[in-house]
């Protein structure tokens, strides 16, 4: 039986995919690797009696038009935006806590820079209008530069116009600003390290690179689409994490007709004369399709998943080059009590703890990842998600899991080991107990995933969660490599539709809807 | 009642890009005045007798980019122009060995496949897509950058000629293109090969000037200028002019005074005379007050605006811009008078590689370290360093048998943590000595005298703030038509009458001369 | 070093000439033997189980096909079908091939070899070739290797000893004539060119260089890379790339076998016919003749082989254009190798080649001519 359509891989844009596709009319399957949907949004019982998902509590955002198209509402999924961005502790028992409301936020820092909290609205304003604009361009495909055909002319138009609304000045100064380097950006803005710290990392987050490097504003204002007006950084909460998320949609397309198949890893994707025609599973059974959509990263896809003979060699080298250098580990504790910061509510322990005391924190951070080390003082981010829902932990306890950047994938010397894995599971601690010294003592469970750990379980090349780093390089119509940026892959019938893709990793289905869009668009074609 | 003009134009400083607005305009036949506040012209392109008997390009010490219209316009060969090729360069390698590139492109070749054969194969590849990539930004460099912001029909048809020289790049050259605009150099040159010497040799070119290391991205580009001049093979196309880097300003100056400009040294500018919104000429340290219907400027953007204009005549946005304008200088120089040569442990004795170009430059992460140091305010302890022997080449720059050695220094930040002191100065020059005799065991004996040139120093003496050799940074949010501000880069500022032609406008950078170039075209264009 | 003894080659210079002039050596190759060293040649030597498979990915011709003991000549195209390069593929044994090629490759097999189980090693060094060529060559080898070659057929090896050292024999050349080629470790290669040269004394057996050997293959049509085509690695525009057919070695392309680089775009070209090809040029005696007498000269010939862009014309167009020439002592005409757009490259049209008489430029009349232009029996036989 030759079915329509098979998806590779249950995670949140495999499985918005096939919401969508399944929505039209197609007749989808979709196979998972793992016994659990979700991916990296998959939950996990790695310490008994503690539910976490495997890649932290934060979704990211999730497009609205996704919300409204799914109707994920009636299907009970239940958005939750915390009123603490991010609470970043200082040395000397301060810490600096930026809300999604702006004027708290202003008066918050105003305890650290006056002259700061008075630059404050009028950066907020203006990242929110950056941000918009990527938000437009992040809905749809890329547009194919320099090349562009007449359906991009209409896109370019339209964010022409918008770029233009913003006004001469804040055009140009968008155009100066997202090549920038975080660090570079913010000095403009500010004088607090501590301001300058905890915004800059986001500047950061999960590339391999330090608030010095070029395109690091990018990456900031990457993850500020989708936040609330005003709020810098952040978390994006769904009721029951991640999972849960993933558990709704897999509910939703299998309503509209899609069919779902755990425990199913996919060898390889069968290609007969540059034309995909199913896949073969490690089990050896075949499953015959006449489209394939791999939710797998670039690399993975076309490096392990497509005999190699029915690519050109140059394009290979190419997507070998995709550039996914892991450098996160996710440390989820079990804490028998909440990190005690001084000053600090438990309303502002809601959001991101972040450490990232100053911009030279950070890069001292990078620079021992740069010869593959652990950083010694590294950045973290730390949620707690059993404050919003205190059902994944036993009564009375917490389940904190902790980002720690930089853990790069290629650690000299020898590599992951067990006691690489503890090591990196001890920095975190001792990093979070300089802060909140009742950390050391509070924990009573630990389970460590690492970048290896996310390629050998997960599938994930090189450990990386948003299946290449959104460099400059990487993004718009460069992602996952030029040319091939439409979700098209040069093999018949094979799409891709993962967070490999435009608009990348960070925005929860954004990649999977696109994909799916145009598929659409190609079959009505 | 006005008084009336003396001059056409008066050109503020007599750097090269001064010199080179100040030609063009007198072979125009306008009235020049260039205003030199050194006894010498040439700005950071000066050569100058430090010891007696030897000669030192002090600052500036190479040249690859100077523009072939330029040499061509102005005949600069007829007043003493004479640039001779730096034949090789050799990277001492940590483990003993070395990595070379020689001119021969064979030889070269077979080097490298001492090393990797896949490298010396992929040389040949990488050539190819370098010469396309010059061949795509040459355009560019040669253009008056157009204003994205304007709606005017002149902006619009210079924005359209952009997109349409892209589009007729083709995809592939435009993506490539891209990747080298937005990319680090080790990210991109990972692609490539897996010599880690010459990946470090290659990306040292593109951190040369900046305040970036090798990983950080936008130094993919400067990899380029490597191949400006030539398709490929040679390792670099880098020349030395005779008679040092000043020989270059002096024929410059030559071809100005032979069209009929008139140079004046020793006179510093203290203010640009700005008379109901325009410019009426310039105030001498000294105090006289020359007039003139033009004036531009060759000093960076900071110097220009800041000290001789004001912020009074100024509108604040414009400020705030030329304010944020990145300088950062991170680079200094090196000069030994040496009694005898340098005797390389890689390559002892005598040879080739004492003609061309030594690059302290053994692996990524010793270039990365480098810069870690001065991240933080300090000086590298162990420096990336381009060391060249011009009295081999040109043997008129130290006495018979004697030699001069140059030393491009990098890491050396003008914030240092509690500033450059002269026992600051002489711990950065022992650092570099030191470091150096690590592979050229005889060198600290050889030496009879040391000159050390800080950011700091080439701040003091030529001017240039923050010791920045380019005039500004040269990363992405500062060039093109962000160059030196969004709206000015097109060589006009806010002041009428007034210009500027520095290495602080597009493209910068180099003894290029282009800017002053363009400049010139643009002021000629606009009717003055 | 480079003159009229030495020139450069793959990085090596090698021997133009071993005597004042060539002469001696281009009969030699026809009459006699001539003994070539043709060491700078690129070889890989690729082994493993997917041996085969990486080179059918790569080489036009069927792999599968290649039996051991055998040996293909065969271009190899990027993925747009335009050649990068061509050479020889041996068959050593069933998962061992050693490939030759004019410009380094080892970059480019092993980007082809991704998810292939296989080794990719560069011998160049290793490995030294020389090359027998001429009438004589067999009975020449035969005394050398003490054994009977006579089974040996076109294009197919076999091992033997020479001076005690254990070679591979392929009868293989670059000369279109009766030749073999010995490839021995470097490193012992000297006594086996001492030991060939000492076979072959009382057959009038001589060391050859370069110019002889470009004459040679200028008669047997055999092209030469950077001169008669430009490497799709190479070439800076689209223009400058040549596919096989337009090389005309269709014959070469196995359109029938699994995907391959370049595939896709040779069955288009296949189908739809190629837009130029690969042709001799016979240069018509009388016409040149004429030029020349019209200056009051009798016409000049190149004593060496040209290696230059030659205009080709009918009716004052031009249609193609040579790029290797020469004039054939044998044959008695003056010859080139050119490209022809494709109406043009039927044999027998009548063309005309630019030729400079004098300082001025003429044409002569031509004629398009098969290649090659010189195939004698024996080199099959």
């Amino acid at each position: 039986m030759t079915r329509e359509l098979i998806i590779i891989g249950g995670g949140i844009n495999g499985l918005v995919a096939a919401a969508y596709l399944a929505k039209a009319g197609v007749k989808v399957l979709l196979l998972e690797a793992r016994d659990v949907l979700g991916g990296l949004a998959g939950g996990v019982d790695p310490i008994p009696g503690y539910r976490c998902d495997v890649g932290g509590p934060d979704a990211g955002w999730l497009l609205p038009d996704i919300v409204a198209d799914l109707q994920l509402d009636a299907a009970g999924l239940e958005l939750v935006t915390p009123q603490a961005c991010v609470c970043s502790p200082q040395e000397g028992g301060r810490a600096l806590t930026l809300w999604a409301d702006s004027a708290r936020t202003a008066e918050e820092i105003s305890r650290f820079s006056p002259e700061d909290a008075h630059r404050w609205p009028d950066f907020a304003a203006q990242i929110g209008r950056f941000a918009g604009l990527l938000e437009a361009l992040y809905a749809v495909a890329p547009p194919q530069v320099p090349d562009p055909d007449g359906r991009d002319i209409g896109t370019l138009l339209r964010l022409g116009l918008r770029l233009r609304r913003l006004g001469r000045r804040e055009m140009v100064e968008f155009l100066r600003v997202a090549p920038m380097s975080v660090a570079e950006w913010l000095d403009d803005w500010f004088k607090s390290d501590a301001l300058k710290g905890a915004l800059g990392a986001g500047g950061i987050t999960r590339i391999f690179q330090g608030p010095r490097g070029a395109g690091t504003a990018f990456v900031f204002l990457h993850h500020q689409v989708g936040r609330p007006a005003g709020a810098a950084r952040g978390a994006h909460y769904v009721r029951g994490g991640p999972g849960a998320l993933a558990a709704i949609l897999a509910n939703v397309a299998q309503g509209y007709g899609a069919e779902i198949r755990t425990t199913a890893p996919v060898r390889e994707i069968v290609v007969r004369d540059g034309k995909a025609i199913g896949v073969a599973l490690e089990t050896g059974e075949h499953l015959a399709a006449r489209q394939v959509v791999s939710s797998a990263d670039p690399r993975r896809t076309f490096s392990r998943m497509v005999d190699a003979g029915q690519l050109d060699p140059e394009f290979l080298w190419t997507v070998g080059n995709i550039k996914c250098r892991g450098a996160v580990a996710t440390v989820h504790l079990a804490m028998s009590e909440l990190p005690r910061l001084s000053g600090v509510t438990e309303e502002a322990l809601g959001g991101a703890i972040t450490i990232a005391p100053s911009l030279d924190y950070l890069e001292h951070a990078y620079d021992d990842a740069k010869y593959g080390a652990v950083s010694r003082l590294p950045f973290l981010e730390a949620r707690i998600p059993t404050l919003l829902d205190p059902s994944l932990a036993p009564a009375g306890k917490h389940l904190v899991s902790v980002q720690l950047q930089y853990a790069p994938y290629r650690l000299r010397p020898g590599g992951w080991d067990d006691r690489a894995r503890e090591e990196v599971a001890n920095v975190a601690i001792e990093t979070l107990s300089a802060y909140a010294p009742n950390v050391r003592g509070s924990v009573i469970g630990r389970h460590v995933v690492t970048p290896k750990d996310l390629e050998d379980r997960y599938g994930l090349t090189e450990g990386h969660a948003y299946h290449g780093e959104l460099t400059l390089d990487q993004i718009l119509f460069m992602r996952p490599v030029a040319g091939w940026a439409r979700y098209r892959t040069p093999i018949e019938g094979l799409y891709l539709c993962g967070a490999g893709t435009h608009p990348g990793g960070g925005l929860a289905g954004a990649a999977g809807r696109n994909a799916a869009r145009e598929m659409l668009r190609e079959r009505r074609a | 009642m006005s008084i009336p003009s003396t001059w056409d134009v008066i050109v503020i400083g007599g750097g090269h890009n001064g010199l080179v607005t100040a030609a063009y305009l007198a072979r125009a036949g306008k009235k020049v005045l260039v205003l030199e506040r050194r006894y010498c012209v040439g700005g950071a392109a000066v050569t100058e007798e430090i010891f007696p008997g030897f000669k030192f390009s002090v600052f500036s010490y190479v040249v690859s980019l100077l523009r072939p219209e330029i040499i061509r316009d102005l005949d600069l060969p007829r007043h003493g122009l004479e640039i001779l090729p730096l034949e090789s360069t050799v990277t001492p390698l940590d483990n003993g060995d070395y990595l070379a590139g020689w001119g021969d492109p064979d030889k070269t070749r077979r080097e490298i496949a001492r090393h990797s054969l896949r490298d010396a194969e992929a040389m040949t590849e990488f050539g190819r897509l370098m010469h396309h990539m010059a061949q795509a930004v040459k355009p560019i460099l040669g253009m008056v950058p157009p204003d994205p912001t304007s709606l005017s029909p002149r902006e619009l048809t210079g924005l359209l000629r952009v997109g349409r020289h892209f589009k007729d790049l083709g995809a592939e050259r435009f993506h490539a293109l891209y990747k080298l605009m937005t990319m680090s150099s080790a990210d991109y040159l990972d692609e490539w090969f897996e010599t880690d010497g010459l990946k470090a040799t290659k990306s040292a070119s593109g951190i040369i000037g900046t305040f970036l290391g090798p990983r950080s991205p936008g130094t993919a580009y400067v990899l380029l200028h490597h191949y400006m001049g030539e398709i490929d093979g040679s390792f670099r196309a880098w020349g030395f002019a005779k008679g040092g880097t000043g020989a270059i300003s002096e024929s410059i100056a030559g071809a100005a005074r032979r069209f009929g400009a008139e140079i004046r040294t020793d006179a510093g500018v203290s203010k640009v005379l700005v008379r109901r919104g325009g410019a009426a000429g310039v105030v001498l340290d000294n105090g006289d007050e020359l007039r003139a219907r033009v004036v531009v400027s060759s000093l960076d953007p900071h110097r220009t605006f800041l000290q001789l204009v004001g912020e009074d005549h100024l509108p604040d946005e414009f400020v705030g811009d030329i304010r944020r304008f990145k300088f950062r200088g991170s680079s200094g120089k090196v000069n030994l008078a040496l009694g005898e040569l340098p005797n390389f442990t890689c390559l002892p004795g005598v040879g080739p590689h004492l003609r061309g170009a030594i690059s302290i430059s053994p692996s990524i992460d010793y270039l990365e370290r480098a810069y870690d140091d001065a991240k933080y305010g300090e000086f590298s302890k162990a420096p990336y360093m381009d060391v060249i022997i011009p009295s081999m080449i040109d043997p008129g720059m130290a006495p018979p048998g004697k030699h001069v050695m140059s030393i491009f220094v990098q890491y050396a930040p003008y914030h240092l943590n509690g500033g450059w002191t002269d026992a600051k100065r002489e711990a950065f020059g022992d650092a570099v000595v030191d470091t150096l005799t690590r592979y050229a065991p005889n060198l600290k004996q050889a030496i009879l005298h040391r000159q050390v040139v800080t950011p700091a120093d080439i701040e003091r003496t030529t001017g240039l703030t923050e010791g920045n050799i380019f005039q500004g940074e040269l990363s992405l949010h500062q060039l093109f038509f962000l160059r030196p501000a969004p709206r000015w880069a097109q060589y006009r500022t806010p002041v009428r009458h007034l210009y500027q032609c520095g290495a602080g406008t597009h493209p910068g950078g180099g003894i290029m001369g282009a800017s002053g170039r363009l400049a010139a075209l643009r002021i000629l264009g606009d009717g003055r | 070093m480079e003159g009229f003894a030495w020139r450069r080659w793959a990085g090596y210079t090698a021997a133009s000439v071993y005597e004042l002039t060539h002469e001696r050596e281009y009969h030699a190759v026809r009459s006699s033997a001539a003994l070539f060293d043709v060491t700078p040649l690129y070889k890989y030597l690729i082994r493993g189980r997917d041996a085969a498979r990486l080179l059918d990915r790569v080489v036009t011709r069927d792999i599968a096909k290649c039996r051991v003991g055998q040996v293909l000549y065969t271009p190899w195209c990027d993925g747009r079908g335009k050649v990068i390069d061509d050479g020889t593929v041996s068959r050593l044994d069933e998962t061992t091939f050693r490939m030759t090629a004019a410009d380094p490759n080892i970059r480019w097999l092993q980007l082809n070899a991704s998810g292939l189980e296989c080794t990719i090693e560069d011998v160049s060094e290793r490995i030294a070739a020389l090359s027998l060529q001429g009438p004589l060559s067999r009975v020449i080898l035969e005394h050398a290797c003490e054994q009977d070659l006579a089974a040996l057929k076109f294009f197919r090896l076999t091992t033997a000893k020479i001076a005690g050292v254990t070679v591979t024999i392929s009868r293989t050349g670059y000369t279109g004539d009766l030749g073999y080629e010995v490839w021995v470790d470097a490193a012992r290669a000297l006594p086996v060119w001492d030991g060939l040269i000492a076979a072959g004394r009382h057959y009038g057996i001589t060391p050859a260089g370069l110019l002889a050997l470009d004459l040679v293959r200028n008669e047997a049509g055999l092209l030469l890379i950077d001169v008669d085509y430009i490497s799709a690695h190479h070439a800076l525009i689209e223009s400058q790339t040549s596919t096989p057919y337009e090389l005309s070695l269709g014959w070469t392309v196995a359109l029938d076998k699994e995907r391959f680089n370049g595939r896709d775009a040779l069955v288009a070209e296949a189908s739809r016919g190629p837009a130029w090809r690969f042709m001799g040029i016979e240069v018509d005696w009388d016409a040149l003749e004429r030029l020349y007498a019209d200056v009051g000269l009798p016409p000049k010939l190149p004593t060496t082989a040209w290696r230059a862009s030659v205009p080709l014309y009918v009716g004052g167009v031009q249609v193609g254009y040579a790029t290797s020439g020469c004039w054939s002592p044998l044959l008695k005409r003056y010859i080139a190798l050119a490209h022809l757009e494709g109406p043009y490259g039927q044999p027998d049209t009548v063309v005309e080649m630019e030729i400079t008489v004098e300082h001025r430029r003429k044409r002569a009349g031509a004629t398009v001519r098969a290649l090659p232009f010189f195939n004698p029996p024996r080199k099959r036989a």
